[in-house]
């Protein structure tokens, strides 16, 4: 009892925000599994963050000697080349580190660009309404009918390939859904009391859109963020893989799968290591997504 | 429920406006110019180039030649590739069949594995059990399927030698296409290891295009299952004694399957943008690839053409998941 009284007292002592964070960290550690992502997307980001530091060689540097070295515990393989070598000699472990760089680069300036865009003209369809409003969404509707890969590649078809081409479709194709998503928070929120109190009192539209109803809707947009994230690493590796997106040498992942496909049946391990990279940086930004849903969503909170 | 059906099918019109005008634009779009790319010549002469402004009608303003567009679409005319020189329709229908096959296997297998495994985990919620399935199902989920497909073809066709690498029967067999179905006309040749090669040709891609929309399918029917397992409905059938099984079979997955059938819809274009990927991996002659090689063949009537034909089914899937679950809710069904 004593106890309580001395947190809440704490609680109380606290900020209004820290609170709200240490509430939330309470609720998302609850979830082992998004724990664990969120290491491992932690390491991911620091091997890309000092990659010329811990990669054992060059990404592009060619050991004309040793081709298609296998990994070290296989025969044949050696500690210089752990993960062992490309068909032309340069290490894989090492293409994989500097390739985290690529990855989380296209998973942040998609998300970014996707976001900041989508809310801006989700605030405003959600807030005017009307003619604005229903073209807008006609126009998402039109997006969202082409499977997602199918109009990026589409669109780096007219843009041409290349990794920032490919970044600038993924974001077009995903951000009807933070459109859609700020929309419909804006309008459930619009009609609501404190809005309509801060009108009177008021406050500009720009002020009602960004500084009153905004925060308030921000719950499902930062579980879209996470979602999306881990999309854009997929599509981005997939049309590197159709060779629309990174072109080699860029030691990006799917790009290091399309360039390894002619060996699969002769060194399995030029296919498999940078898949599994990609895998293991999807599945770890998922489970925190999970996480992030089960916290930040009220209806699946235990009271 | 007309009413319902009335006002759904107007929704496809603006749909449809919207699908062709995205379509139209996208050649417009391309760098370069669009005549030359149309008629797929380089380095014409300038009187060349009027003649074939004119003859592909790009001298008349934008929103007449949107129209033109539209009317021949309408009927039925989608331009000609500029490598086959065949209409695009044409093609597009040829390879359809071969995309449809693939995709019908992958949802069944999507569907079959996929709704057990959830009701499943439900069950057993927070067990060991449905903590491996659900686990396994995220990692289906955040799957690079086109890794995984080469994985596949590593173990299976490489060390196990059981499957073959690429196609969709061996070029021993050859037999008129009745149906464009592999699976069924290798069955009406009669001839011997026909379909068995046909199978073995399928199974590693359907596998493949299954893998995303199984692991949505397993986690959509999980939480179904407990949000209606919760109900009243559904303690009152236990209390009234009824068998577990019938409890579950019964009265709760029906009701849990409502949301899941709108799931295995939207799947079909996951599923769209999977047989890209998948027909690539497998060589398997069906549009996904179709339209990856026109990509890369610069052949953009066949681009265009695909586009359009691609969201356009997608468009009618969307509107038969809709009619369906106004049929299997009775919620919607029973509403004016």
């Amino acid at each position: 009892m004593s106890r309580m009284e001395a947190e809440t007292q704490e609680l109380a002592a606290e900020s209004p925000r820290m609170a709200m964070l240490r509430e939330f960290w309470a609720y998302f550690s609850e979830n082992r599994g998004a724990v664990i992502g969120l290491v491992v997307f932690v390491v991911i980001c620091l091997v890309a963050i000092f990659a010329n530091v811990i990669a054992p060689h060059s990404a592009s540097m060619q050991f004309r000697d040793s081709l298609l070295v296998p990994p070290v515990w296989q025969e044949g393989g050696s500690w210089q080349f752990i993960l062992g070598t490309d068909p032309v000699g340069r290490d894989i472990l090492s293409r994989l580190i500097y390739g985290s760089r690529f990855s989380l680069f296209v998973g942040c300036v998609v998300v970014a660009g996707a976001l900041v865009v989508g809310i801006i003209v989700g605030l405003l369809a959600g807030f005017f309404g009307g003619w604005f409003d229903t073209l807008v969404m006609r126009v998402m509707d039109i997006i969202l009918a082409f499977p997602s890969l199918l109009l990026a590649l589409a669109l780096v078809a007219i843009l041409g390939p290349s990794l920032t081409n490919a970044m600038i479709a993924i974001a077009i194709v995903q951000q009807p859904h933070y459109v859609r998503l700020t929309r419909a928070a804006v309008m459930a929120e619009k009609q609501r009391d404190y809005v309509t109190a801060a009108r009177v009192v008021g406050a500009s539209p720009l002020r009602l859109m960004v500084v009153t109803i905004l925060p308030n809707s921000l719950s499902p947009l930062i579980v879209q963020a996470a979602l999306s994230f881990s999309n854009a690493i997929l599509d981005a590796a997939a049309l590197g893989f159709l060779g629309m997106g990174a072109q080699p040498p860029t030691p990006e992942w799917g790009t290091m799968l399309a360039e390894a496909r002619e060996f699969i049946l002769r060194a399995w391990w030029v296919v498999t290591f940078p898949g599994l990279a990609i895998l293991v940086t999807v599945l770890a930004i998922n489970l925190v997504g999970d996480g992030l849903r089960d916290a930040l969503d009220p209806k699946l909170k235990r009271s | 429920m007309l009413r319902f059906l009335f006002v759904r099918i107007g929704l496809l019109v603006p749909t449809f406006i919207g699908i062709t005008i995205a379509a139209f634009g996208f050649v417009r779009l391309l760098p370069g110019d669009p005549v030359l790319l149309l008629a797929g010549e380089h380095g014409v002469s300038p009187e060349r180039h009027a003649e074939l402004m004119h003859q592909l009608g790009f001298d008349r303003p934008i929103w007449v030649q949107y129209f033109d567009f539209l009317w021949s679409v309408l009927q039925g005319d989608l331009g000609r590739s500029l490598v086959t020189h065949r209409p695009v329709l044409a093609e597009f229908s040829t390879l359809f069949p071969a995309t449809l096959e693939l995709s019908v296997c992958a949802i069944i297998i999507a569907t079959v594995v996929g709704i057990p495994i959830g009701v499943i985990a439900a069950m057993k919620r927070g067990t060991w059990v449905d903590q491996s399935v659900m686990g396994a199902a995220l990692v289906g989920y955040s799957m690079p399927i086109f890794w995984w497909g080469l994985l596949l073809i590593i173990f299976f066709s490489g060390v196990l030698h059981w499957t073959p690498v690429s196609g969709r029967i061996s070029l021993l067999y050859y037999f008129p296409a009745h149906t464009g179905f592999m699976l069924i006309d290798s069955l009406l040749s009669g001839q011997k290891g026909a379909f068995v090669s046909a199978v073995s040709h399928l199974v590693l891609p359907a596998i493949v295009l299954a893998t995303i929309p199984l692991a949505v399918i397993a986690r959509q029917t999980r939480s179904a299952m407990l949000e209606v397992l919760g109900e009243d409905y559904v303690r009152t059938a236990r209390a009234k004694g009824l068998s577990q099984a019938r409890v579950v079979g019964l009265h709760a997955l029906r009701n849990a399957l409502i949301p899941v059938v709108t799931t295995i819809g939207l799947q079909v274009g996951v599923m769209m943008a999977g047989a890209i990927l998948t027909e690539t991996i497998f060589s398997w002659p069906g549009v996904g690839k179709w339209m990856v090689d026109s990509i890369f063949r610069r052949d953009y009537p066949a681009v265009q053409g695909g586009l359009l034909m691609i969201a356009v089914i997608i468009m009618f899937v969307n509107l038969i998941v809709d009619l369906l679950y106004g049929l299997i809710n009775p919620r919607i069904r029973h509403t004016r």
